[in-house]
């Protein structure tokens, strides 16, 4: 498949329109090429995938954890080569449902098939094909940046040399022996996300990976997600940025209390409820009231 | 570089990164051996110190290759004064007064406070007025009685001190480094991230052994190569190689003990006060720092229920006491079993997450 084949039903916004305001910023890095980019990514993508089954199908997942109803009963598909998101106020359950999905966790009902597999129970041939980025970065204890990506490159079987370029591609190369805890919170966001995509996975899971970053790296790293994204891959984030997920998502799924609300493109859902923008979409769907 | 081989690597700096764990773990005992090694080395436990008021024939008369044979085991030092003499040896400060009355009788006091001590002097002096006996008829003796201690003779504290220190120190770093590793581990989500990676979890569990297998071999080569040095002078005997697998029967067990307060504590702090409290008394309770013979009765039954204990008598008996597979096995044979009852433990108290 190529790597630009990425439209799906629900239509991606105009490029133009959404991502004129942040033009300004993304001149400070080197701006990643828009639209058709060669694969950037080390092997290429030559894998055999079934167009016809979508990239995730979930199916009725519910978990719960003592009384609370984290996840109760989530449905909902993501085609190949989307650029998925899911929305929702602080304890929505965003990132439960993501690791139902993901298969780090056993869903208490349901099911979640990625790639046309079930996720549980564990996988390791899925795993290899699945980038997940947690919510809190997952690093080992006081390695430098150089050496977290080389050890997940090695859990992946993935090369040294890839491991580096992939280092080279967040902008890291200059931070490549600072420790973990030496970073800054946009250094360890884009570190996650290279040791996320170090194997050159067909799907990608990023927790929230723009939260607690001040505007420039949240606009840094929007470039990288979205080129990501022009390679062909399927990304699914969870956020409770408005804009972000405005101008990355093809598609928004809006979640709360442990449901999906609505699922459509952020302008559909927009002309849908006639209001300004998808943070009223959001106010108008989830209430107003304080949350956590 | 395989999966296991880099996960290795990437245990191995974080804990050797950590200085205070890796100082507390690795240096520590190791400083301990070098400074009690060198405090008690010209103390041997069999010395006893007698205090001779007066003349006593069997003593003065003594030949002088037989004097710098007795002298091994014993210290004499002359007093004048009998009973300031008696004094020290209630307060402890000697062993026993010896002196001689004018019909030729050999009287000894010695304190019963130290049952054994007192029972090395007696022997040995009862010893030497027999043997004076004997050659005072002329004859050469009826019947013998070949007895010699199980330890070489002069037995030096280093022979006690280097294996004592050396579980004490296996004990130590298998356990500290197990506990942290599943705290920090679980805290900044690496189980998690591992569960995502598709890597079996035999490869994450070898590889966290192998390290500390390998720390524990490290630490061993370290002690054995100080102690044997003629400054401190441990003698190795015959199957002392022995103690390798005997240390890695032991890294499992403490191991273990690191696994259960590693899934039970939610920080490192936790983890940490928790070990202290368990390791210390422990190693104490199992003769690490210094021998437990003339301890009380409770105090070696609660001894005997200490892996510690059981793994510091085989070390030692393999190492100093020319022990072998005798001595090893049902040692090795407890400690696995105990690893295995307490990484069964651990299981149950297992947590992926802090929440
Ligand atoms: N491991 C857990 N144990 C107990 N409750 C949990 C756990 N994880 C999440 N929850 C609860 O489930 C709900 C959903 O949480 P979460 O999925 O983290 O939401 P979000 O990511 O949208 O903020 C919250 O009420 C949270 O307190
Ligand atoms: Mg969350």
């Amino acid at each position: 498949m190529g790597p630009l084949n990425v439209s799906n039903a629900a239509g991606r916004p105009e490029p133009g329109a959404t991502r004129g305001p942040t033009e300004a910023l993304d001149a400070a890095r080197p701006a990643p090429p828009r639209g058709p980019a060669p694969p950037r990514f080390g092997h290429g993508y030559h894998r055999q995938v079934t167009k016809n089954i979508p990239a995730i199908a979930v199916e009725g997942l519910r978990k719960r954890y003592g009384e609370v109803r984290a996840v109760d009963g989530v449905t909902f598909e993501v085609a190949h080569g989307e650029f998925y998101g899911i929305l929702g106020p602080n304890g929505a359950g965003k990132t439960t449902t993501l690791e139902l999905v993901e298969g780090l966790r056993e869903p208490d009902e349901g099911s979640a098939r990625l790639l046309g597999q079930p996720s549980w129970p564990r996988d390791p041939g899925l795993l290899r094909r699945i980038g997940v980025q947690l919510q809190a970065s997952a690093f080992f204890e006081k390695l430098t940046a150089r050496e977290q990506i080389h050890t997940f490159a090695a859990l992946y079987g993935v090369s040294s040399r890839r491991a580096d370029e992939m280092l080279e591609t967040v902008g890291l190369t200059e931070k490549a022996g600072t420790r973990d805890d030496k970073l800054s919170g946009g250094q360890a966001q884009r570190l996650s996300i290279a040791c996320a995509l170090v194997h050159d996975p067909e799907l990608v899971f990023l927790d929230e990976p723009t939260t607690g970053l001040d505007p420039q790296a949240r606009r840094n790293l929007w470039d990288l997600l979205r080129e990501i994204n022009a390679q062909g891959r399927t990304v699914v984030l969870t956020t409770h940025y408005l804009d972000e997920a405005e101008i990355l998502c093809d598609r928004v799924a809006i979640m709360d209390a442990g449901r999906i609300l609505r699922v459509g493109a952020p302008s559909e859902l927009i002309a849908e409820l006639g209001v300004g923008n998808l943070e009223d979409v959001f106010l108008q769907l989830t209430g107003r009231e304080y949350r956590e | 570089m395989s999966a296991f081989r880099s996960l290795s690597l990437a245990m191995l700096k974080g804990l050797l990164r950590d200085r205070t764990a890796s100082f507390f773990t690795l240096v520590f005992p190791l400083m301990f051996l070098l400074l009690f090694g060198a405090l008690f080395q010209n103390d041997s436990v069999s010395r006893s110190h007698v205090l001779q008021f007066g003349e006593v024939a069997v003593l003065d008369e003594m030949p002088a290759d037989q004097r710098r044979d007795l002298s091994e085991a014993l210290n004499v030092e002359q007093v004048r004064d009998r009973d300031e003499a008696l004094a020290r040896v209630s307060d402890g400060d000697a062993d026993a007064v010896v002196w001689q009355d004018e019909d030729g009788r050999i009287e000894l006091r010695y304190s019963a406070a130290d049952a054994t001590r007192a029972g090395t002097v007696q022997g040995l002096m009862q010893s030497l007025v027999q043997s004076a006996n004997l050659a005072e008829t002329g004859q050469p003796p009826a019947f013998e009685l070949a007895s010699d201690q199980v330890e070489d003779k002069s037995i030096k504290p280093i022979q006690y001190l280097a294996p004592g220190l050396l579980g004490w120190a296996i004990a130590m770093g298998a356990s500290f480094m197990s506990a942290f590793t599943l705290v920090n581990w679980r805290k900044k989500r690496i189980l998690r991230r591992l569960w995502l990676a598709p890597i079996s979890p035999g490869t994450v569990i070898g590889a966290r052994i192998g390290v500390s297998l390998g720390m524990a071999f490290l630490q061993t080569a370290l002690f054995l190569g100080v102690a044997t040095i003629p400054f401190y002078g441990l003698r190795l005997t015959g199957f002392w190689w022995l103690a390798i697998p005997l240390v890695a029967c032991g890294t499992l067990a403490f191991m273990s003990v690191g696994l259960v307060i590693g899934a039970w504590a939610k920080t490192d702090e936790a983890a940490n006060a928790a070990l202290q409290l368990v390791i210390m008394p422990m190693a104490f309770l199992s003769g690490s720092f210094f021998p437990l013979d003339s301890s009380p009765d409770w105090v070696r039954a609660i001894s005997n229920a200490m892996p510690l204990k059981h793994l510091n008598e085989a070390v030692q008996g393999v190492l100093t006491r020319g022990e072998g597979w005798g001595a090893a096995l049902p040692a090795m044979g407890g400690l696995l079993l105990f690893a295995a009852v307490l990484t069964a433990v651990a299981a149950r108290l297992f947590r992926w997450d802090d929440t």
